[in-house]
Order: structure tokens, then C-alpha cells, then sequence
């Protein structure tokens, strides 16, 4: 057609090359410093200030100091990346304006190298010369990477190499396809920055010989790839919570700067969009996307291309695209995440979108509650429009397309796309009857097209990197990644993606390093309140849209609450009513009522009061809500109360039958006493209580007023003595 | 006591400016998160004030400030301290914290103390549960929140 579509982006990129050029972004040493809502919580912007003033102070300008997103890894926040040219990357975490004067002293301006107990995951005791990471486990390939591995260890082993080599395992590297060799691994090899491909344990001898003992590299083997995850290492180091990932969505948090779209482009931003605006139409776009496989990340799983396609075909004289940024469910934090550390992608991949539905208008609906993302958005949209990508005439194509942000105000039911629709125009957020569904009538009559954050992010990974090697990634009936929000009671609180068909198991303990203080686990809770808990025996059910629905829960948008044995799932089944219930919007009388009533039984079950018709009437009552409610929020709503009904039943009739909770935490059936043979009269206790039940004076036994107690266990905490107990 | 509160210039710009576009009255809840950011609150006047000059049933504006939790139709104290109830937090102990938080400021949720300082609401997830439990006065975040931070907490904002 004659359009320099590609060449208007080469140029565009080979200025934006040159001025990152100029600020020195390839040759300096780079300090990087995350910053997101949680980073700067964890004290991240003073760890910036101290930077600033030490690099200041040096008079070095050789260094650049390098802000950006969040790498997800939240439990280890504020973490810091050294980046040396030539070295091995060197992350660390819990960094402390203190901790990072040590790392810039020793490691920065001495010559000290890395100050390894302050390493991230402190995983690395002391500096190899040579790490190989090889592959792990994927979903096709068995367990032949770990064998290979495992013999390579027992020869660095037999040849007392240990103190010099480091031998670890990482994810699936999603590279098979590309070596048209399933029976062999794949292997990463630190610093030389080397990818082994085809490596067979007949290989391994070859590797010692000439890569170890003789430092060259052995070219055979070598494989090149333009894959995401090959600058994979170079971004994250070798850390332990990053290397069980595959990070496809996710590529850019916590290696570009959020605010800078020349860093973006270096990384292949926007190429994915010349791409097709040169050389697809926009039913060639819509197609790759089928091949992908790609479903909505948002909870649903609806086919993308089936909804891109129906909105295409969709009469209409206008469309639209909205980016669903409203990411209520409580524990998930994926989309903030990425909105605040990688905003470009979402937006390249909207623009895709729009033009696959000849749509000119897109709206991003984001919620207020996260004002920096919202922030970083602006900047990014603006940044989209100086460089050409968004407004009049993107890159000479003639297509022309704009985003605008609109807010929520707090509104949990906004999620749900008709009410999300209500909201963008301005009115109360009350969800409609479908049909019509929006991609037939939408925004404001239109047909509109509805996609989450993390789909769209999907979009640019799938057009750069082919949709059939997309769809090599995961299973059956769930292509590629999915991003899960771990938190509650686990070790490593945070952000992890990972193929669709990873298990439980693999999430919690693998990526979320297991219970926190060594507690035993009892259930994981996924999909935030329209999912359900699934306990220890479902461990081993892979994350896919269909086992999950399977097993009785959802993958929802991605949010894993962790809970141990501390926890008491009637209290977390009423935690989750208790939200449906404050945030049910009134519309329809299945929702409304059905979940007020149900929560009134829930409470009368944790007060000890509840009968065993009780738990036969949530199950009817929790089925009836499900079949007559009129949108999402209400038709998943009892999902926390049935779960816990089908798994954890025990529970409940404990607290009907025995009127006790095993596991301390309905304060109504908790009665705190104190033993008569332990308390030494301390009184501090009798100091701590907010309502001054307990008597005693000092030196002598102390005695709880059972009547008068609120049970807020102050007394329990303020012992020192062991004294106090509840049952 | 109304005409304290009036449309200044800066918002009356932004409804103008509003006005001027495609779908005007979509902008219905930007122009009132721009007077809450202004007053804390939204004004009884206020809202007859933005029906009149956007054209909408002042039913619908107070239909629309009702419906969302963010705006409050009663002014608020100097600081807003909002303890986080999501589900990472609510496993994590934040109940506790909820407490320690009415038990310091002497005032139950959704109430302002009497010096007109604080009011005390509860949110539901900040997006920040790797910290949890979270409490979150004004735009500043505090993780990792156990009971007997709380008058630390507060104690920074009385002296200020």
C-alpha cells in the first residue's frame, strides 16, 4: 500500500536510541531504584534520595541513577539493581538508606564487588565464576531439564568444583519449539551471557572441558533467540523469585522506566503496533490473536478474539475500546502493578485493539484509589502522543486513535462491565441485563469492546513473538501466562507469573517459598470474592481456566490469599459476604437480600448460635443467588461460603455443634482465662485491658471477668508468663 | 454557612472546559471528584451548583455522589486515616490494628475526632497486600502496621 509505516517507526526509534544513547543509558553504571505504590510504602523514595546524594557527592559521572516499576517481589521491597557493564547484575533487597551507602561504597566505588549478604533472597552465599541456570520444568517436558541438571551437579561435585560453579534450575524457558528438540535443555550460563540450547547429558563433558576449564564458549551448542525471556537474566539477575517465572507480561516491571518511552522501544515498544498497522488488516490482527489462544485475564476467560471479532462485526457507526483498570478484588494487585511499572504496554496493546475494531476512541477506566498508576498513565498517554503513537494519523497509517482516563469513585460492582459502562458515562454503576452484550451495545449505544489490563498487555507479546509460539506456552485450553498476586500467610508476598498449567503446589511453595513461620497450610483462596478456597488435597490442581472451575473455584483476576492453620474459614467466608454484601449495588433482590441474609447466618454461626439447618439453608440460599442474580457480582457472591460448605464442612459444624472455633478466631466463641499456676501477678495484663475486666492486685493471681471481657486478646498478648489462654 | 464553599474558578474552568466536549455529562463524577479534592467533602450547594451548570436532575448528581464510596456528603477531618480491610490485611491482623486506631483517636469508623484532626474510614485493598495490613493517612502508606504502631502513627500528624 505504499505506507512507511515501519520506516516512520525506525526513525522514531533511532532518535529515541539516540537520546537514551546520550544520557548514557548503555555504558553507565546503573543504579536502579524501584518505585511503585509498595516500593515507596517500604521506604524506596529515601533509598533514592540517599543515591542521589552519594552519586552527587562522588562527582562520578559515570553512573546513572535508574528509576523504576515494581518487579513484583514485594515482600523484599525496597529493591535496588547494580548494574556494572560486563559484571553479573546484582539485585538487593530490604534496602535501607543505611544498606545503601555499604552498596554504594563497596560495590559502586570500591572495588569490593557485590556486598553479598545483602543480596536478594540472600540465595548466593559468595560470587562463582561461572552460574548455569537450566530450564525447569515445563508443561510438556517431564522432568528431563532437572535430570540433566542434576547430573551436571554431581560432576561439578566429583570434580570439587563447587566453591566456583553454581548450578541452579529456573522456569521453563519456553525455547523447545524453537530447538525442534523436545528430548534435550536448555541452559543459561552467567557471565558470559551464553544460551545453551539442545544440551543432552552426553553434552555436559564438553561443557566442563571447554566453557570451564578452558573459558571458551562452546559454539556448538549455542542457540540465539529473540525471545522476551532471553535478556531475562541480564534484567533480574540470578534470583531465585524470579528464575521459577516466565514473565511475558510482566517483561518490562522492574527494568524500564515507567515514565520513559524511549526505554520502552529499546525493549521492542510499539513494534509490535507498526507491525500490523504495515502489513495486517485488521481481521489478519483479529486471526493471530484466535491462533494465540489468548482469554480474558479479568476473571471471565471469554475468548479475546471472539470478543475483538463481535464487536468488529458489530453494526454501529462508531466503536469503542475501554481498558478495565477498575482491579477491585481485594488481595489483587497485578494490574497496579503493571499500570505502574510498565503503562506502555497496555496502551500499545489497546491501540491494537482498536484498530482490529476500526474503533477511534478508547477509554481507560481506572480505579482512584491508585493515584500513581493513574499518574504514570497520564504521562504515558502524553509520551504515546509526542511520539506519534496515539492522535491523528499513527505513524503515517492513516489510522488515528486516542485514549482518554476516566475514574472510578469506589465502587467494587464497576468491575462488572455494564456497570463499568454506567460509570464511564457518568451515572450510578448498576449493571444491566446481557444481552445485548456490549460488544453489540455498549458505551453509550456503541458497540464497545471491554479487555483488562493484563490481556492487553498480552496483545504486543503475542504479535512480536508469533501467536503459534504463544500457544505452545500453557495448556490445552489455557494459552500462555497468567500474573497471580500472592499474599496472606505465605513467605513471599507478591507478584509471580507463571505458564497457565503451573500447580498449586508449585505457586505457593516454589514462587511463594511456603507458609510463613513454618505454620501448616490450609487453604488457598483464589479469585478474590467470586472464587472460592480450595484445601491442601486440590494442591496439586493446575492453574487453567477449567480446573479451577473444576475444583470449585475460579482463576478469577489472579489474587492467591494464602491462609494457614491460623485461620478459620467460616470468619474468612463471612469476610468475603461481608464485602459482596457492602458492595452489592441493590439493583436486582437475589443479590441484595440473598446475600444480607446469608451473611445474617454466617454471623449467627461464628456467635455460636448457628443450628445445623443453617448450613443447608446457606447451601440453598447460596444456589439461589448464584441462578437468579443479575451480573457477576451476584452470581458469584456465595462462592467463598460454598467452598468452604464443600471443603471444609468439619469447621462449621464445629462451630454449630461444639460452638468453637479450632482456630481462635471468632472472638464470640473464644474465652480468654488465665491460669492460676502460671501468673506471678505482674499486672500487666490488668494495665493492657481496654475495659478494665481483669481484678487482681499485684503479686497475685489475676482473674478475667468473663462478662465484661471483649475478647480483643490484649491479655493474651501482653503476657509474658504464658499465663493467659483461650480455648 | 454555604457560601463558604463555592465553585472557584479552577473548577469552574474544568466544568467549562467539560462542557466542551463529546458526552459532556459523562464528566459528572471528574467534576465532583475535582470540588471533594477542593473541600474534603461535597457541599449540598455544590451539587445543586454542578446539576444547574451541567444540566443534569439534581436528583442524579446526588444519585451518583451517594452511590460511590469515595465521596462523602459530610466534611472530614484534616487527615484521612484509612485502615485497609482487604483480605490480605483482614488475614494479616488489621482488625487488631482497627482497634488500636479507635482505641488512640477515640472515634469508631467514618467519625471525625472532635479537634476536627482525623477521620477514621476503612478501604478495601490498596493494592499494596504484599505490606499487609496497611493503614494509609492521607497519600502516605505504612506496612507492616501492628497495634502498637498505631499512636506512633498518629502522634506524627498531631504534632504537625
Amino acid at each position: 500500500m505504499g505506507k512507511d509505516i515501519i520506516n516512520n517507526y525506525l526513525k522514531i526509534k533511532e532518535t529515541s536510541h539516540q537520546r537514551l544513547k546520550d544520557a548514557g543509558y548503555f555504558d553507565r553504571i546503573k543504579i536502579q531504584v524501584g518505585s511503585a505504590t509498595c516500593e515507596n510504602a517500604s521506604g524506596a523514595q529515601d533509598v533514592y534520595t540517599e543515591f542521589e546524594k552519594m552519586v552527587k557527592a562522588s562527582g562520578r559521572s559515570d553512573i546513572l541513577l535508574h528509576m523504576t516499576g515494581c518487579t513484583g517481589h514485594c515482600s523484599s521491597e525496597p529493591i535496588v539493581g547494580v548494574f556494572i557493564p560486563g559484571d553479573i547484575p546484582v539485585k538487593y533487597g530490604h534496602v535501607t538508606p543505611q544498606k545503601a551507602f555499604e552498596i554504594f561504597t563497596s560495590h559502586v566505588q570500591g572495588n569490593g564487588g557485590p556486598v553479598v549478604d545483602m543480596i536478594l533472597d540472600k540465595k548466593t552465599d559468595r560470587l562463582y565464576n561461572h552460574e548455569f541456570v537450566f530450564c525447569g520444568q515445563g508443561t510438556k517436558c517431564g522432568d528431563k531439564s532437572d535430570k540433566v541438571a542434576q547430573a551436571f551437579k554431581e560432576k561439578i561435585k566429583q570434580l570439587g568444583m563447587e566453591e566456583t560453579i553454581k548450578v541452579a534450575s529456573g522456569v521453563c524457558f519456553g525455547v523447545c519449539n524453537d530447538m525442534n528438540n523436545t528430548s534435550a535443555t536448555a541452559c543459561y550460563v552467567f557471565p558470559e551471557r551464553v544460551f545453551y540450547g539442545n544440551i543432552t547429558e552426553a553434552d555436559l563433558d564438553e561443557i566442563i572441558e571447554q566453557h570451564i576449564k578452558n573459558n571458551t564458549i562452546v559454539k556448538r551448542l549455542v542457540v540465539k533467540l529473540d525471545r522476551v525471556n532471553n535478556h531475562f537474566f541480564e534484567h533480574y539477575g540470578d534470583v531465585e523469585y524470579f528464575n521459577h517465572q516466565l514473565r511475558l507480561t510482566l517483561k518490562n516491571c522492574g527494568v524500564i522506566d515507567p515514565e520513559s518511552i524511549e526505554e520502552y522501544i529499546h525493549f521492542g515498544g510499539f513494534e509490535a503496533l507498526a507491525n500490523s498497522l504495515q502489513n495486517d488488516s485488521p481481521q489478519a490482527i483479529i486471526d493471530k490473536i484466535r491462533i494465540s489462544g489468548l482469554r480474558g485475564r479479568g476473571g471471565g476467560g471469554y475468548p479475546t478474539a471472539t470478543k475483538w471479532a463481535n464487536t468488529r462485526n458489530a453494526k454501529g457507526d462508531r466503536k469503542f475500546i475501554i481498558c478495565n483498570a477498575d482491579e477491585g478484588d481485594p488481595g489483587a494487585f497485578m494490574d497496579r502493578s503493571m499500570l505502574e511499572g510498565d503503562p506502555f504496554s497496555v496502551i500499545e496493546g489497546m491501540i491494537i485493539g482498536g484498530y482490529s475494531i476500526s474503533s477511534e476512541r478508547g477509554f481507560i477506566y481506572i480505579r482512584a484509589e491508585y493515584p500513581l498508576a493513574i499518574e504514570r498513565l497520564e504521562n504515558a498517554i502524553k509520551l504515546a502522543r509526542e511520539n506519534g503513537f496515539l492522535g491523528e494519523n499513527i505513524l503515517g497509517s492513516g489510522y488515528s486513535f486516542d485514549i482518554e482516563l476516566r475514574l472510578g469513585a469506589g465502587a467494587f460492582v464497576c468491575g462488572e462491565e455494564t456497570a463499568l459502562i454506567h460509570s464511564i458515562e457518568g451515572m450510578r454503576g448498576m449493571p444491566r441485563p446481557r444481552p445485548p452484550y456490549p460488544s453489540q451495545k455498549g458505551l453509550w449505544g456503541y458497540p464497545t469492546m471491554i479487555n483488562n489490563v493484563e490481556t492487553l498487555a498480552n496483545v504486543p507479546v503475542i504479535l512480536l513473538n508469533g501467536p503459534e509460539w504463544f500457544a505452545s506456552v500453557g495448556t490445552e485450553g489455557s494459552k500462555g501466562t497468567k500474573v497471580f498476586a500472592l499474599a496472606g500467610k505465605i513467605n513471599q508476598t507478591g507478584l509471580v507469573e507463571v505458564p497457565m498449567g503451573t500447580t498449586l503446589r508449585d505457586i505457593i511453595f516454589k514462587n511463594g517459598g511456603g507458609i510463613k513461620d513454618g505454620k501448616k497450610f490450609k487453604a488457598v483462596q483464589t479469585g478474590g470474592p467470586s472464587g472460592g478456597c480450595l484445601p491442601e488435597s486440590y494442591l496439586d490442581t493446575i492453574v487453567d481456566y477449567d480446573s479451577l472451575n473444576k475444583a470449585g473455584s475460579i482463576m478469577g483476576s489472579g489474587g492467591m490469599i494464602v491462609l494457614s492453620e491460623d485461620d478459620c474459614m467460616v470468619d474468612i467466608a463471612k469476610f468475603f459476604l461481608e464485602f459482596t454484601q457492602n458492595e452489592s449495588c441493590g439493583k436486582c433482590t437475589p443479590c441484595r437480600e440473598g446475600t444480607k441474609r446469608m451473611l445474617e447466618i454466617l454471623e449467627k454461626i461464628t456467635a455460636g448460635l448457628g443450628t445445623m439447618e443453617d448450613l443447608d439453608k446457606l447451601e440453598r440460599l447460596g444456589s439461589v443467588i448464584r441462578k437468579a442474580s443479575l451480573c457477576g457480582l451476584g452470581q458469584t457472591a456465595p462462592n467463598p461460603v460454598l467452598s468452604t460448605l464443600r471443603h471444609f464442612r468439619d469447621e462449621y459444624e464445629t462451630h454449630v455443634k461444639d460452638k468453637k472455633c479450632p482456630a481462635g478466631r471468632c472472638k464470640k466463641l473464644l474465652k480468654y482465662e488465665i491460669i492460676a499456676e502460671k501468673c506471678v501477678g505482674c499486672t500487666a495484663c490488668a494495665r493492657r485491658c481496654p475495659v478494665q475486666c481483669i481484678s487482681g492486685s499485684p503479686k497475685q493471681v489475676h482473674v478475667i471477668d468473663q462478662s465484661r471481657c471483649i475478647k480483643c486478646g490484649m491479655c493474651f498478648e501482653a503476657c509474658k508468663f504464658d499465663a493467659v489462654k483461650f480455648n | 454557612m454555604s457560601d463558604t464553599y463555592t465553585i472557584t474558578p479552577e473548577i469552574e474552568a474544568f466544568i467549562e472546559e467539560c462542557k466542551g466536549k463529546e458526552f459532556s455529562k459523562s464528566y459528572l463524577i471528574a467534576v465532583l471528584h475535582k470540588i471533594q479534592a477542593k473541600y474534603g467533602f461535597l457541599p449540598n450547594n455544590l451539587m445543586e451548583e454542578v446539576a444547574i451548570r451541567m444540566e443534569i436532575p439534581t436528583s442524579k448528581v446526588y444519585g451518583v455522589a451517594t452511590f460511590y464510596h469515595m465521596f462523602t456528603l459530610v466534611p472530614e477531618g484534616k487527615h484521612i486515616v484509612n485502615i485497609c480491610l482487604g483480605t490480605a490485611c483482614y488475614v494479616k491482623g488489621a482488625e487488631q490494628v482497627l482497634n488500636s486506631l479507635k482505641n488512640s483517636l477515640k472515634i469508631d469508623l467514618n467519625q471525625t475526632t472532635e479537634d476536627g484532626l482525623f477521620t477514621l474510614k476503612a478501604t478495601r485493598c490498596i493494592g499494596t497486600c504484599g505490606l499487609a495490613p496497611v493503614v494509609m493517612v492521607d497519600e502516605k502508606v505504612y506496612s507492616n502496621v501492628t497495634p502498637d504502631d498505631v499512636p506512633v502513627i498518629i502522634a506524627k500528624y498531631k504534632n504537625k
